[in-house]
Parts: structure tokens; C-alpha cells; sequence
């Protein structure tokens, strides 16, 4: 497990091991949804918006 | 012996992760690549004259705010076969048709993805095939959509011809409320939004069924209940392990069939039991009712880049290890490893 910030109120945000740059995860301080950028070291940004075509 | 595995992305979904990790279990060599950071170049901007390398160079030197890209032909130029898992249908659809015109092979084939990320292809596919779909109709103008609204009745349906997750979708009850859905659409700005696509409301009973298919063989399904008429797993629909039968597996196969096949997620309503039940209520809605689908079930949809955690959590069959299975047999790929799945036969039981 690895903590970082969120890059939106400053709250700690855990990472699993197995995280995968690409994935969002959600900072449970501020419920903000932040896509890792880069693993080692952690990089978040907040995740894009809802796109209109998005899904499967 | 392990394959090279692109796996095109936006996000990294649950689904994408157990797929990863089953790829890399099994030993496969499995390159990621996030199609917003990539260019793809047609002819000499992606071919052999192209130099990635002198490019990055050229940004570099320029400074640390220029933009930098990956070359996509150079990025797929070693894999041996690319899994679109594209989150944005537009990029989905253009890039498997990029990685088509590399030679690389791609699942799902870009022609799947193109009938399958459009409502009216994939309702023309299915037609052309003989597999039950509601009834639909299609048209340009609000008026004529309008016309073509009342010409079902009410309730029916309007559907957007891209688009995923239950969004943007209308049950029409009334004149009023499509006449003030149709002047919304009209106005969302996007072309799309101006191919009114309409569609006979299918009185389902209170669930549908989601069935994967590998190629053109259903390997797993489950149904998703709800209250709300739209029993999307998206929409917080529940979901339950569904044994088929040999008719709806048939139907299965036959969608998959029609749309050119792959690893697709196949959409089926059950129409018999809710007809009777609403033909006790309504004699009128009986009358028409002509059911015009022997079949028990009617497909709805085939979708291309397919989600699966829902369904892997459903079933006690291992999705990912059967995808995975499914794309070794598909792509000449051997591993020494034996944690695949040997359950081929067992689909329609799960």
C-alpha cells in the first residue's frame, strides 16, 4: 500500500500494489475521482468527466 | 510461449485489471497503451518514413511544455495482436481501424466495432441476419420522428445512436413528452443527436440478460433486474447468474454472427411472459401485439468492448481466464502455463 495526495483538498489517498497507471481511483476525503498518472512515484490528477460516448 | 499483447485503453476499469493480470499470470507480455497519448499517422506519417524517436527528440529540445505523443504504428509494431478496451466509443472505432491498417490484428475487428457502436447499424445487422430485435424506426427531422413515435404508440422508446450505460435514453408515455424529448434532442448541438432512433418499448420482465460470447460461442451470462425500466448493471441493476437455454444461446451466437464476431456482450430482453401479462390488462395492446417474434427473446444490442466484472462476480465461471483462453486459441498463442480455463463445454450450464 502507497499514500499520496490529493491533488484536490491535500486528504491522503491510498493506492493498492496492484494499481495500474490508467486507473481512477476515488480520494475518501473529498470523494473526488483521481486517475494515476504515474506509479513510482504516485501521480494523481483529477479524472476526465463523463464523456458522451463513453461505456462498452 | 507467450504473445505480445497491446491493450489499447483510456481508463483502467476492474475489467482491464483482471484482464491484465490474467495476460501477465499466464506470462504474456502485455504492453499498455493510452490511445490519449498516442498519434496515429496515415501513410507516410505512420509508416516507414516516420521517426518517432526524432520527434521526441525535436519536442524535447523545444522545451518541457511542448506536447509530447507516442507513434502508434511503432507502438503496435510489436505486438501480436492488439484488445481494444477503449472506454470512448469514438477512439475504439478508430483505433482498431488504425491498428487493422498496421496488419496488426486487433479484437474486436474494426468492422465489429463500427456496426456494433451504432444502434442503427447493429438493428440492420441483426435484421439482415434474422435474429428478433424491436421493431425500430429511424428518422431525421422531429416531425417525422414525431410521426414515427405516434406510429407506435405509446410507450415506446428513444434511443441515441451512440451511447452506452442507459444515458440519454426516453420511454416516451405520451405526445406531449416525446414532443419535448424530440425538441431537446434537436438542440444538443451534435449531428448525432438529429438521427432520432425509435424503437417499440419491450414489456420485459423486469430484467434483461446480458450474455458474453467469445467468437460466436456464449461462454457466460446472467440477468439484470430492476426495478427502473432500464436494468443497465451500470445503473445499479442486480445481477444473477443465468443459465441459457439452447434457444437463447442460439440467439446469442447468431447476433455475434451477424455483427462479424468477437468479444462481444450480447443483449437480450424475454418477450413472452410480459406480453401475456399485459395482454390480461389490455385487449387493445394484445390486438396489436401480433408477436411478431416467435422467439422468446429479442436481442437489443451487441457491445464491442464489452464489461464484464459484473458478470465474472455473477458467475462461478472465471471470465478473464476465459477470455484469455479464447484469445490463446484465437491467436495461435501456447503457454506452458495450465491455470487456463478447460471449461468450454460448460458454458450454457453456468
Amino acid at each position: 500500500m502507497t499514500e499520496t495526495d490529493c491533488v484536490e483538498c491535500g486528504g491522503t489517498v491510498a493506492l493498492h500494489d496492484d494499481s495500474e497507471v490508467g486507473e481512477i481511483v476515488d480520494c475518501e476525503t473529498c470523494g473526488v475521482e483521481l486517475e494515476l498518472l504515474e506509479a513510482e512515484p504516485p501521480v494523481l490528477d483529477r479524472a476526465p468527466e463523463l464523456e458522451e460516448d463513453w461505456g462498452e | 510461449m507467450s504473445v505480445e499483447i497491446g491493450l489499447l485503453y483510456s481508463r483502467i476499469r476492474r475489467d482491464e485489471k483482471l484482464l491484465l493480470s490474467e495476460l501477465r499470470d499466464r506470462g504474456h507480455d502485455v504492453q499498455k497503451i493510452d490511445v490519449r497519448d498516442t498519434m496515429f499517422g496515415v501513410g507516410a506519417a505512420g509508416g516507414e518514413g516516420f521517426n518517432a524517436d526524432d520527434t521526441e527528440n525535436e519536442t524535447s529540445d523545444a522545451g518541457d511544455d511542448t506536447e509530447e505523443a507516442t507513434d502508434a504504428m511503432s507502438a503496435l509494431a510489436g505486438c501480436d495482436v492488439v484488445l481494444d478496451r477503449c472506454l470512448a466509443t469514438s477512439r475504439s472505432v478508430y483505433t482498431t481501424r488504425f491498428a487493422e491498417a498496421y496488419d496488426v490484428p486487433v479484437v474486436n475487428d474494426p468492422a465489429t466495432a463500427r456496426v456494433c457502436a451504432d444502434k442503427v447499424e447493429t438493428s440492420l445487422a441483426l435484421t439482415a441476419a434474422g435474429v428478433p430485435t424491436p421493431e425500430t424506426r429511424v428518422a431525421f427531422d422531429t416531425e417525422s420522428a414525431l410521426a414515427a413515435v405516434e406510429s407506435f404508440g405509446y410507450p415506446c422508446v428513444l434511443k441515441p445512436v451512440v451511447g452506452s450505460w442507459g444515458r440519454l435514453m426516453a420511454k416516451l408515455e405520451g405526445r406531449a413528452a416525446a414532443e419535448a424529448v424530440l425538441e431537446h434532442k434537436a438542440t444538443l448541438g451534435h449531428y448525432e443527436h438529429k438521427v432520432f432512433y425509435v424503437q417499440q418499448f419491450v414489456a420485459k420482465p423486469g430484467r434483461d440478460l446480458r450474455v458474453l460470447v467469445c467468437g460466436t460461442e456464449p461462454v457466460a451470462a446472467m440477468s439484470r433486474s430492476g426495478d427502473h425500466w432500464l436494468t443497465n448493471a451500470k445503473r445499479g441493476a442486480e445481477t444473477a447468474a443465468f443459465e441459457l437455454d439452447d434457444h437463447a444461446a442460439e440467439l446469442a451466437t447468431a447476433a455475434a454472427e451477424a455483427v462479424g464476431g468477437g468479444l462481444l456482450g450480447v443483449d437480450l430482453m424475454e418477450v413472452g411472459a410480459a406480453e401475456d401479462a399485459d395482454a390480461a390488462d389490455s385487449d387493445a395492446d394484445a390486438a396489436d401485439a401480433d408477436t411478431e417474434t416467435e422467439s422468446r427473446y429479442t436481442v437489443h444490442e451487441v457491445n464491442h468492448t464489452v464489461e464484464f466484472k459484473a458478470l465474472n462476480d455473477a458467475v462461478d465461471r472465471d471470465v478473464p481466464a476465459t477470455v484469455v483462453d479464447w484469445l490463446e486459441a484465437t491467436h495461435g498463442a501456447e503457454t506452458d502455463d495450465t491455470s487456463g480455463t478447460d471449461d468450454t463445454e460448460q458454458v450454457i450450464a453456468e
